[in-house]
């Protein structure tokens, strides 16, 4: 779909913070100069395009006594497939990505509680045989997840 | 951490929340629970952490941004706070944490990951990040992703 300046005004205004109240779209259509009607069609075809893949509250699962890490493998080229379908069965890897490096299998665990984060790494490092190396976020640099549209 | 009545909320909010003119009350409708009630909840987990935002997440592809830099940086654990503080808050960065390095093998401590609509500007952008560096950044790299292999995000298992 082709986004017009509205579209695009919306998804930069979005990917901040809906407020907490009874009508919270007529709100943030206020500040963009727009109808709730309005903002509320063209939220939904962003979706329906899947311009927008998902909306609703983004959650820490540290905060929730979970935890996050990081993850990378460095997986011969010939191992690759076998082990990416071991990998991806746990259902803790939320995120896995290909990435052009020694290191090219670079996944995110996310588990309900600190421990969980080095059983579901021990566990894919028994059932591939590759060490699995872990990088914690020491500390987020958090200004936003926003991109330009 | 969370209780039976958190998940609860989590878990009817985890498919995301409804594009309708008042879409509190209609989860908390489904919740059993008055809008008010559901809103102070709301805010309660937003104070602790547990909701961080409410709001859209943007597909980089469909909006142009086809290319995804990891970009890796071995930067002064003295300085690691503040450069890492400076390039969080550039634009195009859209993730950027400290991370422990892993050495002989990795020996990198700040990643920031920039998108672009191709590698020209992701190399681009991270030319902007090496001059902020400087000489307090010992040595670089960069990770293009080529192939996402599973994208499914935080799912609560069924418990409790």
């Amino acid at each position: 779909m082709t986004l017009d300046a509205t579209d695009r005004a919306i998804l930069n205004r979005m990917q901040n913070d809906l407020p907490l109240t009874s009508r919270p779209y007529a709100v943030v259509a206020e500040e963009l100069g727009l109808t709730e009607r309005d903002l509320l069609d063209r939220l939904s075809r962003m979706k329906d395009e899947r311009v927008i893949t998902r909306f609703g509250p983004f959650f820490d699962a540290a905060a929730m006594g979970g935890a996050f890490c990081l993850c990378a493998m460095a997986v011969p080229a010939e191992k690759f497939e076998t082990v990416l379908t071991k990998v991806n069965a746990h259902a803790e890897v939320a995120h896995n990505y290909e990435r052009t490096h020694r290191l090219n299998m670079w996944f995110v665990l996310a588990t309900e509680t600190p421990e969980g984060i080095k059983a579901a790494a021990d566990a894919i490092e028994r059932e591939t045989g590759i060490e699995v190396l872990r990088f914690p976020k020491l500390q987020e640099f958090f200004i936003g997840f926003r991109v330009a549209a | 951490m969370i209780n039976a009545s958190d998940r609860q909320i989590i878990e009817a909010l985890q498919g995301g929340l409804p594009l309708t003119p008042t879409p509190y009350a209609q989860v908390a409708e489904d919740l059993g629970m008055d809008e008010d009630a559901f809103l102070i909840r709301l805010a309660e987990l937003k104070s602790r952490g547990v909701i961080r935002r409410i709001a859209a997440a943007p597909n980089h592809y469909k909006l142009g941004m086809t290319s995804n830099g990891m970009t890796v940086w071995d930067v002064d654990d003295d300085r690691v706070a503040e450069l890492g503080a400076q390039i969080g808050a550039l634009p195009f960065v859209t993730h950027c944490y400290e991370r422990p390095r892993a050495l002989p093998e990795w020996p990198y401590n700040l990643f920031a990951m920039v998108h672009g609509k191709d590698r020209g500007e992701v190399e681009e952008k991270r030319a902007e990040i090496t001059a902020i560096l400087g000489d307090a950044c010992r040595a670089k790299d960069i990770l293009y992703s080529t192939r996402i292999l599973k994208k499914t995000g935080l799912r609560l298992k069924a418990k409790g």
